[in-house]
C-alpha cells in the first residue's frame, strides 16, 4: 500500500472502528438468523419444502449422460436422478456439469446431488460425502458367452485384445499368464473390431465400452468373464447431511431390491447389475 | 530448449525395439520378394500376356494404387474374417504389403518392359529363342535393369509404409515405439529412437538393393 494511502487509513481509523463494529453486529445477526433454520431443517427438508431436487448430471458421457436425438438428456445417471426425485415425491431439475465442475457445483449449493458417474477417492471424500454405490464401473475381461474363462490363469493359450496404454492393458500385463497373447490396439475401435472379427478370443476393456458394443447388437456379444479393476459410481452430496444420505441410500437399496436399478443397468449398460454392487 | 532427454528407459525396453526391428525386416524381406514377383507377373500380363488376363490385372493394379494402404490392411484383417477368411495379424500385414508392392511395382516394371525396343524381340526370335526365353533374357532383365533404382525406391517406400501395421497389433518397430511411449511417457525419446532406426533401415535397404542390382545385372551400362 502506498504511504499516502496508509496515512489516510490510519487517520480514519478511529472513525472506522465504530462502522466496523456496527457491520459486525449486523453480520452476526444475519448469520444467526440464517444458521438457525439450516441447523434444524437439513438439506432433505429444504428439498421437500422447495418441491424440487437439483441434480448435477453429465451431458457428454454416454451411456451415463448424454443428449438424445430429441435434445433431452438421457442415460443411466439421468434415470437414477428421476428415480430419486420420484421416490422423494419432488420435481427434478437437471443441471448439466462437466467432471471438472461437478464438485464445485455441490460445494456452492447450486445442486443438491451429484449423479455424474463419479468414483470415490480420498481427495473427493475429504470435501463431499458419498452414498452407496449406484452404478457399476469397472474394467474386466469380456468374451463370447461360450468362452470358458473365470480368472486370469484361464487366459493361458488365449489371445486377448486390449487398447494400448489403458489401465486394463497395464493391469492385465501384470496378471496374465506367460503363454497368453496380448494384442495391443491403437484405440478402443481397434480393440472392438478385433473382437467382433474374431481376431482375438477375448478383450479387456471397460464395461462402458462393452455396453457400446452390445448397443450395436453385433452377432458376437461380449459377456463379462472376470474383473480387473472395480471403481463403481457413487452419488455425491454436501458434507454433514445424514438425513439426505439416509434417504438416498434407502432409495438405492430399494431400487437394488425391487429390480428398478437392474432395469436401468439393462437399458444403458446392456447387462444385469453385478452382484455385490 | 529446456526439455531434458532421458534414455534410461531404453535399458528396459531395448528388447521390444529389437523384436520390432526384426519384425519390420521380416515383413519387408518376405513382402518385398513376393511383391516383386507378383509385380513382375502383372507387368508381363498387362504388356505381353494373353488378352483375357489384362482386364483383371488392370483392375487389381488400379484398385490398389487408388486406395490407402491402411484401408487395404483393415479390409484384410478386420473385413475378410466376416467372409470366413481369417489371417493372423502378421499374415495379414505380409499379404497387404505383397498386394500393395505388387501393384506399384507392376507399373514400374511395365514401364521398363514397354521401353524395350522392338528390335530386341526380333533379335531374340532370330536367335531361335522360345517366347519364354525371349521374355526372360531379352526383355525382362534389361527392363529390370533400366528401372531398378525406381523399384528400389518403391521397396523402401513400402518398408516405411509398413509402420501402419502396428494398427492391427503387429509388433513391428512402430509398435515398439508406441508401446514404450505408452509405458514410459517418454514420447520424444521413443520416436527419436524409432526415427533413427527407420532412417538406418531405409539407407541399409536401399544400399542392399542397389548392391543386389549390381550382382543381378553384372553388365551395367551395356544395355543403355
Amino acid at each position: 500500500m502506498p504511504d499516502r494511502l496508509k496515512l489516510n487509513y490510519y487517520r480514519q481509523g478511529q472513525q472506522m472502528i465504530t462502522k466496523r463494529s456496527f457491520l459486525a453486529a449486523v453480520l452476526a445477526a444475519a448469520t444467526a438468523l440464517s444458521a438457525a433454520p439450516m441447523a434444524m431443517a437439513d438439506a432433505l427438508e429444504s428439498i421437500k419444502e422447495a418441491g424440487i431436487l437439483r441434480v448435477a448430471v453429465p451431458q457428454d458421457f454416454p451411456p451415463f449422460g448424454s443428449v438424445g436425438t430429441d435434445m433431452k438428456p438421457q442415460g443411466y445417471d439421468i434415470d437414477m436422478a428421476r428415480l430419486i426425485a420420484t421416490k422423494l415425491n419432488v420435481d427434478l431439475a437437471l443441471v448439466p456439469v462437466t467432471s471438472a465442475n461437478r464438485i464445485p457445483f455441490l460445494q456452492t449449493g447450486k445442486v443438491d446431488l451429484v449423479i455424474s458417474s463419479m468414483g470415490k477417492n480420498p481427495e473427493r471424500d475429504a470435501v463431499i460425502d458419498f452414498s452407496d454405490a449406484y452404478a457399476p464401473f469397472y474394467n474386466g475381461v469380456f468374451g463370447p458367452e461360450e468362452l470358458e474363462v473365470a480368472d486370469a490363469s484361464d487366459l493361458s493359450g488365449k489371445t486377448v485384445g486390449v487398447t494400448r496404454g489403458s489401465i486394463e492393458d497395464l493391469e492385465l500385463t501384470k496378471i496374465a499368464p506367460d503363454d497368453a497373447t496380448l494384442k495391443r490396439y491403437e484405440d478402443n475401435n481397434g480393440t472392438i473390431s478385433a473382437f467382433l472379427s474374431g481376431q482375438v478370443d477375448a478383450i479387456a476393456t471397460g464395461n462402458v465400452v462393452a455396453a457400446a458394443i452390445i448397443a450395436q447388437n453385433p452377432p458376437k456379444l461380449p459377456a463379462m468373464k472376470f474383473l480387473i479393476k472395480n471403481s463403481p459410481c457413487y452419488i455425491g452430496f454436501a458434507e454433514g447431511e445424514p438425513a439426505l444420505a439416509e434417504a438416498v441410500n434407502k432409495i438405492i437399496a430399494e431400487a437394488k431390491e425391487d429390480g428398478a436399478l437392474d432395469e436401468i443397468s439393462q437399458q444403458w449398460l446392456g447387462m444385469a447389475l453385478p452382484a455385490g454392487l | 530448449m529446456t526439455y531434458q532427454f532421458d534414455f534410461a528407459w531404453l535399458a528396459t525396453y531395448w528388447p521390444v525395439f529389437l523384436d520390432g526391428v526384426l519384425m519390420t525386416v521380416r515383413l519387408i524381406v518376405i513382402g518385398g520378394i513376393a511383391g516383386l514377383l507378383l509385380g513382375t507377373f502383372c507387368a508381363w500380363a498387362r504388356s505381353l500376356g494373353p488378352v483375357w488376363l489384362r482386364p483383371p490385372v488392370i483392375a487389381y493394379v488400379e484398385l490398389i494404387r487408388n486406395t490407402p494402404f491402411l484401408i487395404q490392411l483393415f479390409f484384410i484383417f478386420f473385413g475378410l474374417p466376416a467372409a470366413g477368411f481369417r489371417l493372423t495379424e502378421v499374415e495379414a500385414a505380409t499379404l497387404a504389403m505383397v498386394i500393395n508392392l505388387g501393384a506399384y511395382s507392376a507399373e514400374i516394371i511395365r514401364a521398363g518392359i514397354e521401353a524395350t525396343p522392338k528390335g530386341q524381340f526380333e533379335a531374340g526370335a532370330s536367335l531361335a529363342l522360345s517366347p519364354v526365353q525371349t521374355f526372360r533374357h531379352v526383355v525382362l532383365v534389361p527392363a529390370l535393369q533400366r528401372i531398378w533404382p525406381a523399384l528400389a525406391s518403391q521397396v523402401v517406400i513400402v518398408m516405411l509404409g509398413s509402420a501402419v501395421v502396428s494398427q492391427i497389433a503387429v509388433e513391428d518397430l512402430t509398435y515398439a515405439a508406441n508401446f514404450a511411449q505408452s509405458r514410459t511417457f517418454r514420447a520424444f525419446e521413443a520416436y527419436f529412437v524409432s526415427t533413427a532406426i527407420y532412417l538406418a533401415l531405409a539407407i541399409l535397404l536401399r544400399f542392399a538393393l542397389l548392391q543386389a542390382g549390381r550382382m543381378i545385372f553384372p553388365h551395367a551400362g551395356a544395355a543403355r
